[in-house]
């Protein structure tokens, strides 16, 4: 038989439709794969019995012909989305025993279009890190790790090993500067950050408000389009969330890219960019130039400002945003004498030493006297990395940049670990998508001299995932990635 | 602009957070680093440039300004450490 946790959700829709196997055999299937693979840390609450009560019905579905876009795709959902009745904590300790009375919008799309869920997955605690090593959970381990554990990315860590280990068809991510593409170059997976405001942020845990956005991992670049759709859509719960229309962006597959033009930004390419990186940049472009687009050199001068705009916008929100996490009304309660010494003991020993350090830093970059030099100022340099990429687009139709500087390094790296701004550098090619709002893929191009994946990022303007999908299929074809 | 460590312990109060004595110098030194880094800011003119808030401030709008949903209490109250009564329970704050 058919080994079905290897199968795409394309594949796995086919067959549950032509009846190959059912819905509650592909979930016992993902639930063992799942069991298997807990060397990997990924999931951090496994719901077998959830997804065995919903393949039933989605059985009973397939039979009397009612079935949803998704019916019967056992996913795994990213542990920053409210879940109801299903403990979810942003891997945070501050977060212990939550359990949501609502769903977000986004996994309410998903259950209503049929799937069901295995379970929730490991991430950097609220969203904050670049390795998931952040998470109170503890770090999840690549799949593709040779000797030595090699982290999977972050924040979206266990979406992309899931993904990649074939623990689920595909995952849910969110990203807020570079945390669904960066984990999805890591693992060998395809992973898609939407334009701001195409999935309702309603029911996701926030960490930077303006920045944040929900998007698919999966597979290949079909799933991650598959999925979009289902994710994607007007929310009035979400004031942010964009009243546009939905494209089935499945269509703008396998589609001509003759005459398209792809830009390559000069200043992605700094001295010391790591070579096998460039190599495979420049690949990316040859194909796409044999398929007959055309490569347009652009320039985004503000660019190399951006993580440091980054490191005061992300933190000054997530100061504001974790301030209701007081003790008083969930999760964990340290308790104290008076009220705000209940409230410092809860959030000295909820909180980890990388949310603590932002929480501080924005802290510090809105306190009075010195909002204008700080915050006001990055706000600026905001506009001028979102002007950049308008100009851009005046001369091209999408952007072709590697997705991360490196390959995946190990659990524990020192270098990383001493310095959080060698951290902070992972994001270095991803960042500057998030402060302009615009969409932004990641595919796995080819393995490094060491194995490793390594992945290229196409950024589209906004509103127009379509045409990424149209580059990023093409990319695929020719890259003929070999996935786990 | 560094900071000192008055500075430091200022910052971890307005965040309602509390750090040992023995580490506020490497939090004053760490803050500082992270803080020249972002410094590199100031190389950019952003003379009559506007900031960005949002990057989809056009479009958006405001609901009718009607309950949506109400009457759940006990949801409300359902994940809190100590209720009572169908209240949240704090600490005496007033003497």
């Amino acid at each position: 038989m058919t080994n079905i946790t290897k199968l795409t959700i394309a594949e796995t829709r086919d067959g549950l439709k032509s009846k190959q196997f059912s819905a509650t055999e592909v979930a016992k299937a993902y639930i063992k794969s799942m069991e298997d693979n807990r060397r990997y840390n990924a999931y951090v609450l496994e719901t077998p019995e959830v997804a065995l009560e919903q393949a039933k019905i989605s059985d009973t579905k397939y039979q009397n012909g009612t079935q949803g876009a998704l019916e019967g795709i056992p996913l795994g959902i990213k542990d920053l989305f409210c879940t109801k009745g299903i403990r979810t904590t942003a891997c945070s300790h501050i977060l212990d025993g939550f359990v949501p009375q609502y769903e977000s919008t986004v996994t309410s799309k998903l259950l209503e279009a049929g799937a069901c869920v295995l379970g929730k997955l490991n991430m950097d605690e609220f969203a904050m890190g670049g390795s998931n090593e952040t998470s109170y959970y503890g770090p999840v381990v690549n799949p593709w790790s040779k000797e030595k554990d090699l982290v999977a990315g972050g924040s979206s860590g266990g979406s992309a090993a899931a993904v990649a280990a074939n623990m689920c068809a595909a995952a849910t991510g969110t990203d807020t500067g570079g945390s669904i593409r960066q984990p999805s170059a890591f693992c060998g997976v395809t992973g898609i950050k939407p334009t701001y405001g195409r999935c309702s942020r309603y029911g996701i845990i926030a960490f930077a408000s303006s920045l944040d956005q929900a998007g698919p991992i999966a597979k290949d670049v079909r799933d991650a389009a598959i999925l979009l759709k289902a994710m994607s859509g007007y929310d009035a719960k979400d004031a942010t969330s964009a009243n546009v229309s939905v494209p089935d962006f499945e269509a703008f597959l396998n589609q001509d890219i003759k005459g398209l033009k792809i830009g390559i930004p000069a200043e992605y390419r700094p001295d010391g960019l790591n070579e096998e990186i460039a190599a495979y940049w420049d690949k990316g472009a040859e194909m796409l130039k044999a398929r007959g687009a055309e490569i347009v050199n652009i320039s985004l001068p503000h660019a190399k400002y951006a993580l440091a705009a980054y490191y005061i916008i992300a933190p000054a929100e997530a100061s504001s945003n974790l301030a209701r996490y007081d003790g008083i009304r969930y999760g964990l309660r340290v308790p104290g004498q008076h009220l705000d010494d209940l409230y410092i003991n809860t959030r000295t020993e909820g909180f980890g030493t990388e949310v603590k350090r932002r929480i501080m830093i924005g802290t510090y970059v809105l306190s009075a006297g010195y909002y204008d030099a700080y915050y006001l100022k990055a706000q600026k340099v905001r506009q001028l990395i979102r002007q950049d990429f308008v100009k851009a687009f005046e001369k091209c139709d999408a952007i072709l940049t590697p997705t991360a500087p490196t390959a995946a390094f190990p659990v524990g790296d020192k270098t990383m670990l001493e310095n959080p701004i060698n951290m902070y550098l992972n994001d270095v090619f991803t960042v500057s998508v998030n402060l302009a709002g615009l969409p932004g893929l990641s595919l796995p191009i080819g393995l490094s001299q060491s194995g490793l994946p390594l992945g290229l990022q196409i950024i589209g303007k906004a509103f127009d995932e379509a045409t990424i999908f149209k580059v990023a299929s093409a990319l695929e074809k020719d890259a003929a990635f070999v996935r786990k | 602009m560094a900071i000192d460590q008055e500075t430091v312990k200022r910052v971890a109060f307005l965040s309602r957070l509390k750090i040992e004595d023995d580490k506020i110098q490497a939090t004053e030194s760490e803050f500082n680093k992270i803080l020249n880094w972002v410094e590199q800011l100031n190389e950019v003119n952003t003379d009559n440039v506007e900031p960005l808030v949002s990057v989809n401030e056009s479009y958006i709008t405001c609901r009718e300004d009607k309950v949506t949903e109400g009457n759940q209490a006990q949801a409300v109250l359902a994940n809190a450490p100590q209720a009572e009564y169908g209240y949240f329970v704090v600490p005496k704050v007033v003497e």
